[in-house]
């Protein structure tokens, strides 16, 4: 296929779909740890703020969660410094899709913190470890292994969702191969392309996924019950 | 051996190993622990009877404050755990610290085992060895292997939990815990999860730990265990102490009726 010297272009923004993925997977991965522990809390005012962020989270499409974290930090900063600062598209890019997965992210973790049974937090905190050495040596390994088949499904939507932040001018695969379609009249081609390279980043991710899933899963492999 | 060697010896030989007093548990409404005491010197092994509902669990669960009690104290070889009210109601400990320190000192052996899948049988009995006590993985290596062979199963270090039979992982869950070598060894129904031709493999290593001399509080609806194993026994019934004794007094003539009639049903 002929790519009339646009191929470097997508490969580029290839690499920035990726960073943006991976960026905002690390981020939302930790805003989903905390939000199920503000969820599973004593605190009622955490619980409280864990469940609006999930409820206000869901209910709106991630596209307009990108332009208004976009242009509401635009606004916000406007008003505080009193002139126009142009923030990058990559952050807030990174913001609105961190915060989107860690809501999703936040009920994986909820649910899979629930389904460890209530024995192996005692047997740590029985023999003397901290709080902190019972969720990061027993709890995080346990529900690493039930949360990842949910988390994994998560990362894909997350792939595909990052086309979004085009619409801001991050010059991500889905800007780039719009850009080379302008250029060449050939829309077909460089949309298509684009589809392929996609799909071929989900068919890895799922292989990953897959891969990571059965190292954790190795200890319970020909278990007898 | 000098005059105060003698005389230190002396005064710790008196210091029990575990006192208890006037513990009271309150679910709301529901008193489920009535004001028990219990004085475990060294080398007791106590058994706790009692039917279902009576508060053993309970009892043994507030003694490393895996539930809160309402009211009593807890000391450990002299040493206080100091406790604070809650705005619930209920007691809990004033400084982490001495909790955590305290429950590494007081073993725990669960129903279930509660041995942690992820781990290999041997990362299990490594585990709280380094993370807790500060051992170093050579020295804890060198522990849990002794440990292993201890409860017979030396081949099985590097076996998941879950490969195991209940008896294994029960005997695991035993070295595991004393790998931290505790003053104090608590056990909570321990083979009551078995399948029964694996019950005798766990109360045998039970009974030999007793013969060592340590200190034991035991759970247990194995009467004939709790007979020829214990030092005292205790039987409880709705939270409250009905008889304490040695087993020859009371599994053969005990003073309380309930107490009569449990074992009647139960021996
Ligand atoms: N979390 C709880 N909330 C309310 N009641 C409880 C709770 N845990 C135990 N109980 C009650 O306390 C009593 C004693 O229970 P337990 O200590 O488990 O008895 P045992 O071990 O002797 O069978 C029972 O009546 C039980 O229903
Ligand atoms: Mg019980």
């Amino acid at each position: 296929m002929d790519l009339h010297g646009f191929g470097h272009l997508l490969l580029a923004g290839t690499w920035i779909t990726l960073k943006l993925a991976f960026t905002s997977l690390f981020f939302g991965l930790i805003l989903g740890l905390l939000g199920a522990a503000a969820k599973l809390s004593p605190i009622r005012i955490l619980r409280w703020i864990a469940t609006t962020y999930t409820t206000l989270i869901r209910g709106i499409p991630e596209l307009l969660l990108v332009l208004i974290i976009y242009f509401g930090t635009t606004e916000i900063l406007l008003r505080m410094f009193d002139k126009y600062i142009e923030i990058s598209a990559f952050a807030a890019g990174v913001t609105a899709l961190s915060i989107a997965f860690g809501a999703y992210a936040t009920e994986v973790f909820r649910s899979a913190l629930q389904e460890i049974p209530k024995g192996q937090r005692e047997s740590a905190m029985a023999i003397g470890m901290t709080r902190w050495q019972t969720f990061s040596r027993i709890l995080l390994p346990q529900l690493w292994r039930v949360a990842l088949p949910g988390l994994g499904n998560l990362f894909l939507v997350l792939l595909k969702d990052t086309a979004l932040v085009s619409v801001i001018g991050l010059d991500d695969l889905m800007r780039q191969a719009y850009v080379a379609a302008g250029f060449t009249k050939l829309p077909f081609t460089f949309y298509l392309m684009a589809a392929l390279i996609y799909l071929l980043l989900t068919i890895i991710s799922m292989q990953v996924i897959r891969l990571l899933e059965k190292r954790a899963n190795r200890p319970w492999q020909g278990a007898r019950s | 051996m000098n005059n105060n060697t003698d005389q230190t010896q002396a005064a710790s030989a008196k210091i029990p190993t575990l006192e208890v007093n006037d513990l009271y548990k309150r679910y709301g409404t529901l008193e489920v622990l009535k004001g028990i005491s219990l004085t475990a010197n060294e080398g007791d092994v106590i058994s706790i009877i009692g039917s279902s509902g009576s508060g053993k669990s309970t009892f043994l669960r507030c003694l490393n404050l895996l539930e809160k009690p309402s009211q009593g104290s807890i000391a450990l070889k002299g040493e206080q755990l100091e406790l604070i009210k809650t705005s619930d109601g209920q007691l809990e400990a004033r400084k982490r610290r001495q909790l955590e320190s305290m429950r590494a000192r007081i073993g725990f052996v669960f129903q279930n085992f509660n041995l942690w899948p992820h781990l290999t049988i041997l990362e299990n009995i490594l585990l709280a060895q380094v993370v807790v006590k500060g051992r170093s993985k050579a020295e804890a290596r060198e522990r849990a292997e002794a440990l292993l062979e201890k409860v017979g199963l030396a081949g099985k270090a590097r076996a998941y939990p879950g490969h195991l039979s209940g008896g294994q992982q029960q005997r695991i869950a035993i070295a595991r815990t004393l790998a931290m070598d505790p003053e104090v060894l608590l056990f909570d129904e321990p083979t009551s999860a078995l399948d029964p031709e694996l019950v005798n493999e766990v109360l045998g290593v039970m009974q030999a730990l007793a013969e060592e001399g340590r200190t034991m509080l035991i759970v247990t609806h194995e009467m004939r265990f709790a007979r020829d194993v214990s030092s005292q026994v205790m039987f409880l019934h709705q939270g409250r102490v009905e008889e304490f004794g040695p087993p020859s007094q009371v599994f053969t003539q005990p003073n309380s009726d309930r107490c009569k009639a449990f074992l009647s049903s139960h021996l």
